[in-house]
């Protein structure tokens, strides 16, 4: 065989090139190979602290993390994706749950939440998760910024009852920074239809067989 | 080895003549995003000075075995390579900065200033020198961001180095300034549109400075002839 001269260079070039792509691939995947266990452990830890903002860890003595279900889109979740729910259990007995839900009204785009209740329906802790609000002015929702969220910790349908499950503006006995209201409001109903989602699965929350006893 | 005037230059280059921020404007994607506190600007600009004096000192190492015809691509593959690489490092060995950098680190990929050195100095140049051009481009960079980020960070919040707990500890947080207490805010600050205006006054001032310095140098030019 034979290649003229542009032909060679052409096939020394494409050569040069495959020797780079093949160094940089093999580095790419020595580096993956060895953070990938370290980055997956701190993850998980980070998911489990997460869990345990909105869920006190006196809650549960179960494996929080391997309970993770799946949960089918749900009006009342706000989901319109599969979504993930985690059930807390003490002593074998069902004694609360991280619900996932997003508040789709909002000022700016969902509004993803982390949402505790515990067995009697009382919320334990509410988190956002991810949010595109105004920063400055309707970022007040994440725990960082302000400690907003946490006059839902305690409260439940009955506390205050459903109709006060609102914004003081509108008349309920949730608080909304004046100038914004919008981003509290959608929070606030989003965490009602939360609790009723609760209500109606209640009996459902369990943990599978397979966990029951933990190794 | 690298003479004293030659270190000089490159830093004057880097932090002066050719400011990758107010002469070359470019990467201005991440600059702009990220220039809204102090914190997040020193952050990105270090994270940005360490890729690029990484990603030249490599381009500058491997000059000789590549054609010229296909040293973009290799360049592009050294750099994607390398910051993907120090993004997963971190990841896993350095978790609460990662946390803080996690986002902007992707971002440094899109900054074009990087591949630019790369190209237009590493790829003609002796490793140490492409790495302290890099240094300096990169430290010219961070500059500018820490300036456009206390420019934003005052008038939109009224504070400075808040966030700082995120990438020095719990303990820092006292070094938080409060500039103006009781300060309303100032929104437009802290949006997108602020960090175009607050760049374009920097880029205004440093041109006025720089028609003063020369005039006064034609100025004297007169006198002395």
């Amino acid at each position: 065989m034979s290649f003229t001269i542009a032909g060679r260079n052409a096939l020394r070039t494409g050569t040069i090139l495959f020797v780079f792509a093949l160094v940089g691939t093999a580095l790419l995947a020595f580096t993956h190979d060895r953070t990938e266990p370290t980055i997956l452990r701190g993850q998980q830890a980070e998911k489990l602290a997460l869990l345990s903002q909105v869920l006190p860890a006196a809650l549960y003595d179960n494996d929080l993390l391997a309970s993770q279900q799946a949960v089918p889109p749900d009006d009342l979740l706000g989901t319109r994706q599969a979504s993930s729910l985690w059930v807390a259990q003490r002593g074998g007995a069902f004694s609360g749950v991280v619900l996932e839900a997003v508040a789709s009204d909002g000022y700016s785009g969902d509004i993803a939440l982390l949402i505790g209740i515990d067995a009697n329906g009382t919320v334990t802790g509410v988190r956002v998760t991810a949010h595109r609000e105004t920063p400055g002015l309707g970022d007040y929702i994440e725990r960082a910024k302000s400690p907003w969220i946490d006059q839902f910790v305690g409260k439940s349908l009955q506390n205050p009852e459903p109709k006060r499950w609102k914004v003081t503006k509108d008349g309920g006995a949730f608080d909304a920074r004046a100038g914004a209201t919008i981003t509290p409001r959608a929070v606030v109903k989003a965490v009602k239809s939360a609790l009723d989602y609760f209500a109606q699965h209640r009996a459902t929350f369990k943990v599978s067989p397979a966990q029951e006893t933990p190794p | 080895m690298i003479t004293l005037t030659e270190f000089r230059s490159l830093f004057h280059n880097g932090l002066i003549k050719q400011n990758t921020g107010l002469i070359q404007l470019l990467g201005l994607c991440p600059l702009l995003a990220i220039s809204n506190n102090v914190i997040n600007a020193l952050s990105l600009g270090i994270a940005t000075m360490l890729v690029m004096a990484a990603s030249s000192g490599a381009v500058s190492s491997v000059r000789h075995f590549v054609p010229n015809e296909i040293r973009i691509p290799v360049f592009v593959l050294i750099i994607a390579v390398l910051v993907t690489v120090i993004d997963l490092a971190m990841n896993a060995f350095v978790h609460p900065l990662y946390l803080v950098l996690g986002i902007f680190i992707p971002l440094i990929t899109t900054n074009c200033i990087v591949l630019a050195r790369a190209d237009a100095f590493a790829a003609k140049n002796h490793p140490l020198h492409s790495v302290i051009d890099a240094m300096a481009m990169g430290l010219g960079l961070t500059l500018v961001l820490v300036v456009l980020g206390a420019i934003r960070e005052i008038a939109g919040k009224g504070t400075l180095f808040s966030g700082i707990d995120l990438v020095f500890g719990e303990a820092s947080k006292s070094l938080v300034l409060h500039v103006l207490p009781n300060y309303q805010g100032f929104l437009l600050a802290v949006l997108p549109p602020g960090a175009f205006i607050a760049l374009g006054l920097l880029i205004a001032a440093n041109n006025w400075q720089k028609t003063r310095v020369e005039q006064r140098t034609r100025a004297a030019a007169l006198v002395h002839a």
